[in-house]
């Protein structure tokens, strides 16, 4: 699916989980200037994995403890607000709370 | 006999326990594992810091709260044995079980962040999720004199995500009765993108944080308390100063689940989100704040998943495939000050809409819309938990959310959920 016909909410995370391709992440992530590598891949496939499961997207603590990649490091590869770069690129919702 | 083991007796804990006794044969034994002596009125706790709540009005005894026909263990957990059916004991031994209820909740952890429990805690650093934290918050505020008063959720999930924001919006009705409200600067520190995260709330209750001069930081994960300088720090290197800061710290689940099979990173329970029953494991149900659901860490939350749970517990026993029938339904008050609040309901689906509650146009407490009448009505639940929630005797709201009464088409104009 290409990034004009993707479907988003007002803003800017994907509307449907499944549109969700690793050449769309790519894409995703160019347009919010990260080049995504290895490091960047298992925090973004460890978050959609957490969201699958639980039907929340997962707060920091608990992707960094998975991915065994600590917070600090988080913010190096997801400079801007990795909790929300890393929904975007990872098409999952926004992290939010009930009101 | 056989046996139901429920660890915690809590809000979740307490209200399955009543509603299994009065549902289970006798050959049934109903027993709870839990620490301890007394039982707290949580929602109490938002109120003692600014001297609107007494410790005597929000703790009994836990016996008297739990009754006759249910066995409690004073024990703690150290650990479960899911293959072997049996909960092992601190105190050496252990206890079988043929079915498991996990209630255990969950617990702040200011440990986890550096410095939290420095120099400062709790003279110039406080929680208002315990009770001795609510206490010490309550002299710290007394003493206050103006300055910065910053309040702080470091991580999500949190127990009753709305009460930092009422506890924002208490303190400047507070301060402003003392008359330092003008000399104080309020700011809610979030790790979220804004103090409400929903389009419907942000539009319609955005107005409160401006009326009230609440300033709103955004994105900040707190790395490090630092009581030296009295600021907080984030990951990506921002301070913010306080002279009073209010922190709600990590959560985490039961000491007993972390690094078990049975708690995730967080040591919450991986739930089927409506069933309620753990899974990858049989035989055990997960109840109120030890899962690790989408849905609110919040008391009636485990009310309605006690109705539900219920009947699947019921139907386990007689050999029968378990009911889908939890909905993520919350129904949350949330205090707004100066004698006002608001009325909240919603489950995984749908997010908290305009309406009227609990009779569809009739109400008499209106949705997502502040009103004295809810404040009452709040104030009131204190008698609701006490008589009715806890003892788990039946109340007029449905387990499941209802539609009716509500205003779908608020959030088709947003073009939210």
């Amino acid at each position: 699916m290409s990034l004009e016909a993707l479907q988003t909410d007002a803003e800017g995370y994907l509307a449907n989980r499944d549109d969700w391709s690793e050449e769309l992440a790519k894409e995703l992530a160019a347009q919010m200037g990260v080049e995504l590598e290895d490091e960047h891949w298992k925090v973004l496939k460890t978050a959609r994995a957490i969201e699958a499961e639980s039907g929340s997207s997962p707060g920091l603590r608990k992707i960094s403890k998975r991915s065994e990649t600590p917070i600090k490091s988080i913010y190096k590869l997801f400079p801007d607000g990795p909790a929300k770069l890393i929904a975007k690129i990872a098409g999952i919702p926004k992290p939010k709370s009930c009101l | 006999m056989k046996t139901i083991l429920i660890l915690g007796a809590g809000t979740a804990g307490t209200a399955i326990a009543h509603k299994l006794r009065r549902r289970l044969r006798k050959d049934w034994e109903v027993a709870v594992i839990d620490p301890s002596s007394t039982h707290l009125y949580q929602p109490g706790l938002l109120f003692l810091p600014f001297g609107n709540e007494t410790e005597e009005r929000i703790l009994r005894e836990r016996g008297s709260t739990l009754g006759k026909g249910v066995t409690w263990h004073q024990k703690t957990v150290k650990a479960i044995d899911t293959e072997r059916r049996r909960v092992e004991l601190e105190e050496g031994d252990a206890l079988s079980y043929d079915f498991l209820i996990i209630a255990s909740g969950t617990e702040i952890r200011p440990d986890m962040i550096d410095g939290m429990l420095g120099e400062g805690w709790r003279k110039s650093v406080f929680d208002f999720y315990t009770l001795e934290g609510a206490k010490a918050l309550q002299e710290g505020l007394a003493k206050f004199e103006g300055g910065r008063l910053v309040i702080n959720i470091v991580e999500m999930p949190i127990k009753c995500p709305v009460a930092p924001l009422e506890f924002a919006f208490l303190a400047d009705d507070y301060l402003s009765k003392r008359g330092i409200r003008d000399k104080t600067e309020l700011v809610y520190v979030t790790p979220l993108d804004g103090a409400f995260t929903k389009p419907l709330a942000s539009k319609t209750l955005g107005y409160l944080l401006e009326d009230k001069g609440i300033q709103v930081e955004t994105e900040f994960m707190t790395g490090e308390v630092d009581s030296e300088k009295n600021v907080i720090r984030s990951y990506d290197e921002r301070e913010v100063a306080y002279d009073l800061l209010v922190t709600i710290p990590p959560h985490m689940g039961a000491p007993f689940l972390e690094d078990s099979d049975l708690g995730d990173e967080l040591a919450f329970v991986p739930t089927d989100p409506h069933t309620l029953a753990a899974k990858n494991v049989e035989r055990v149900f997960c109840i109120g704040d030890a899962t690790d659901l989408p849905s609110s860490k919040a008391g009636s939350v485990a009310h309605f998943q006690a109705d539900l749970m219920t009947e699947n517990i019921l139907g386990a026993i007689d050999g029968k495939e378990l009911e889908p029938s939890f909905d993520g339904h919350s129904n949350c008050f949330v205090e707004t000050g100066h004698g006002k609040a608001m009325l909240i309901d919603f489950n995984y689906e749908t997010e908290p809409l305009p309406g009227q509650f609990p009779i569809p146009g009739i109400g008499p407490l209106p949705l997502l819309k502040e009103c004295r009448r809810n404040h009452w009505a709040k104030l009131m639940f204190r008698h609701v938990y006490w008589h009715a929630l806890l003892p788990a005797r039946p109340i007029p709201i449905s387990p499941t959310m209802s539609l009716a009464g509500k205003q779908l088409s608020a959030a088709a104009e947003l073009g939210g959920e």
